[in-house]
């Protein structure tokens, strides 16, 4: 396993981006290395940042308006023409609205069109519940052929962006809209279908993909001064999911706690479950939206409500911790 | 037989196809003992067209890189696809056999990855025209492949998807030349007359409207057909769509303009009752007295 190199000044003044400026960067990048890149959007193009590739590349950049349904089903006609599209609209419509169209014209077909939802999730704040997404986990997970990528930070979602415009599959990207913090470096890898050890530790074993990995990192700094030893584990593919490296860490930890920005049913914490259940059923805690919807509110205080900043998880991982005895083998 | 010359075969030798195309339908679908009857009968003519005398394909090599596409967008009409693609010798007709059998390519509506010739997966109604756009829009700017042509066939009550509109706008809005759009329009749905269910009348109104060339035709004249894709060709400014009025459940008497066909197929007597029908071509020939 190659290493994943941290930020050096992660926990002091580390510096801040829009997950979604990455995914920008690097659908330009991606558009210079193949030419079958084109990119289409539905009427968000600065504000999901493919402007930077329509820029570059006007002839490939093709805007469809406000029809996500046209959206995914145009491009799995241009992959039908030999081209790798990437759509791009706010998650709550893409995959939001059409996932019947993506299933069928898209996985089930099997064309590599790359679906990506831009504000997902918690960050999208003053918006409110209508444009928050949190069920796309949930929904493109459920989908045979597709991959599921939940970039951690905007360094990753550029790496990313490369990674899917080259696998050949169809494939969604989770975006966030709000600065989030840079925890990864220009030369941490990422590699589709890779979960990444980012901090060892022996108590317990805390999972997080998207913007929550930068807070668990910040909860187990403080869960030092409680004693409390804690691994984390970065997951940003959750389709297909690095069980080996997950199933390691908790055979040694002996319990395990999920992180997401989204519902707790059916994301990250339900993909870590089955895993779980199945081959080493150790403790297990969900930390996300827990069946309700979000509301308006500025972004960090809205993670901060739904107890989802660093301070808070620690405080939910030191009260899990105390309360549930590591899973031995054979108890 | 390499299928690639506008007007290989006469009218006549069309119309003879789309019979035999019908009687496999019949067969297919009895022996599968579920699926759509009214639609596939009447499209029999259109695609025998398309596929013997208008497409610019081959079937011995459906990735043909320089061949025409075709685009079923209403995919539960696909037994008279697989027929017609058999009849053309993409595959060998043994398979029609196995329609919506286990294991079978034939699935019951169609998958790109299971069928070569196969353009897309459909069945949920009104993807396959903005797929057909996709294509259209990649030959005609990507591409520079100015000479190859996108043929789609919708259904009419598809036309109630709001997808349809979106991708109708798109292709006015790129006008995308090289697609050439039929609408099947039989006058029918599952609950019943299209009128009925939901509206579309103004239809060539409604399409003019977003920026098409609409022709309106006859969807059992084979000359019509080719008359009207020459024109589509002609036209360079604007995508075509062919309003192709067709009779449902076309050459067997107990189906034709009944909306119960929709859904369903024949069962052994009602299959031998149309093999017949077909065999003589409604009584205009003398029975042929083959067993079914």
């Amino acid at each position: 396993m190659s290493e994943f190199h941290l930020t050096k000044n992660l926990f002091d003044g580390v510096s801040a981006e829009p997950i979604r400026a990455g995914f920008g960067r690097g659908l330009k990048t991606a558009g210079e290395v193949d030419s079958r890149v084109v990119a289409l959007c539905a009427d968000l193009t600065e504000s999901v940042q493919m402007h930077l590739f329509r820029d570059a590349f006007p002839e490939r950049f093709i805007e469809v308006g406000v029809a996500e349904q046209n959206l995914v089903t145009v491009a799995s006609g241009l992959a039908r023409a030999g081209k790798i599209p990437f759509t791009a609209s706010y998650a709550a419509f893409s995959p939001g609205r059409n996932w019947e169209q993506i299933k069928t014209t898209a996985a089930l077909n099997d064309q590599p069109v790359k679906v990506v939802g831009g504000h997902a999730g918690l960050y999208t704040g003053p918006d409110g519940a209508t444009h928050q997404m949190l069920e796309d986990i949930a929904l493109m997970r459920s989908m045979p052929n597709m991959v599921v990528v939940v970039p951690g930070d905007s360094l990753e979602a550029e790496k990313a962006t490369l990674a899917l415009a080259a696998n050949g599959k169809p494939s969604y990207l989770r975006l966030a809209r709000d600065k989030t913090a840079i925890f990864s470096t220009p030369e941490s890898p990422f590699e589709i279908g890779k979960a990444y050890v980012l901090r060892k530790g022996h108590d317990v074993t805390l999972c997080g993909t998207g913007t929550m990995t930068y807070e668990l990192l910040v909860a187990a700094e403080a869960l030092k001064k409680h004693h409390i030893d804690a691994e984390v584990i970065h997951v940003p593919t959750i389709k297909p999911l690095d069980s080996q490296t997950i199933l390691h860490s908790v055979e040694k930890t002996g319990r395990v706690l999920t992180a997401e920005e989204a519902q707790i049913n059916g994301g990250l914490g339900s993909a870590v479950a089955e895993l779980t259940a199945e081959f080493l059923p150790v403790p297990l805690k969900r930390l996300g939206v827990e069946d309700r919807y979000g509301e308006s509110g500025a972004p960090r205080e809205v993670i901060e409500h739904f107890g989802l900043d660093g301070k808070s998880l620690a405080h939910k991982i030191r009260q899990y911790v105390e309360r549930v005895p590591q899973y031995k083998k054979g108890f | 037989m390499v299928v690639t010359m506008s007007g290989q075969l006469t009218t006549k030798q069309i119309e003879q196809k789309a019979n035999v195309i019908r009687k496999d339908i019949i067969r297919m679908l009895e022996t599968a003992g579920s699926g759509h009857s009214a639609g596939p009968l009447g499209l029999a003519d259109l695609l025998a067209t398309l596929y013997f005398n208008v497409m610019n394909i081959d079937p011995k090599k459906p990735e043909w890189e320089a061949r025409d596409y075709f685009f079923l967008s209403n995919g539960h009409c696909v037994p008279v696809q697989y027929a017609t693609m058999a009849e053309a010798g993409y595959f060998d007709k043994a398979l029609l056999r196995t329609l919506r059998k286990w294991g079978s390519p034939l699935q019951g509506h169609p998958e790109r990855t299971r069928l070569p010739g196969l353009e897309n997966t459909s069945g949920p109604l009104g993807s396959g025209l903005s797929q057909a756009a996709g294509v259209a829009y990649s030959l005609q700017y990507l591409d520079n492949q100015l000479h190859r042509f996108v043929y789609c066939v919708t259904g009419d009550g598809e036309l109630n998807e709001g997808n349809i509109w979106e991708g109708a706008m798109f292709a006015g809005k790129y006008k995308l030349s090289q697609l050439i759009v039929f609408v099947d329009r039989n006058n029918i749905q599952i609950d019943g007359n299209t009128e009925e269910v939901m509206p579309l009348e103004d239809l060539r109104g409604k399409w003019e409207s977003f920026g098409w060339h609409v022709q309106e035709i006859d969807g059992h004249n084979i000359e019509s057909i080719q008359d009207a894709v020459g024109m589509a060709k002609a036209i360079t400014n604007r995508p075509s769509v062919i309003i192709t009025h067709t009779i449902p459940g076309k050459g067997v008497d107990f189906m034709e303009y009944d909306y119960h066909w929709h859904g369903l197929p024949p069962n052994h007597e009602q299959a031998k009752e149309a093999l017949r029908e077909l065999r003589t071509l409604g009584g205009k020939v003398k029975h042929e007295g083959m067993s079914v």
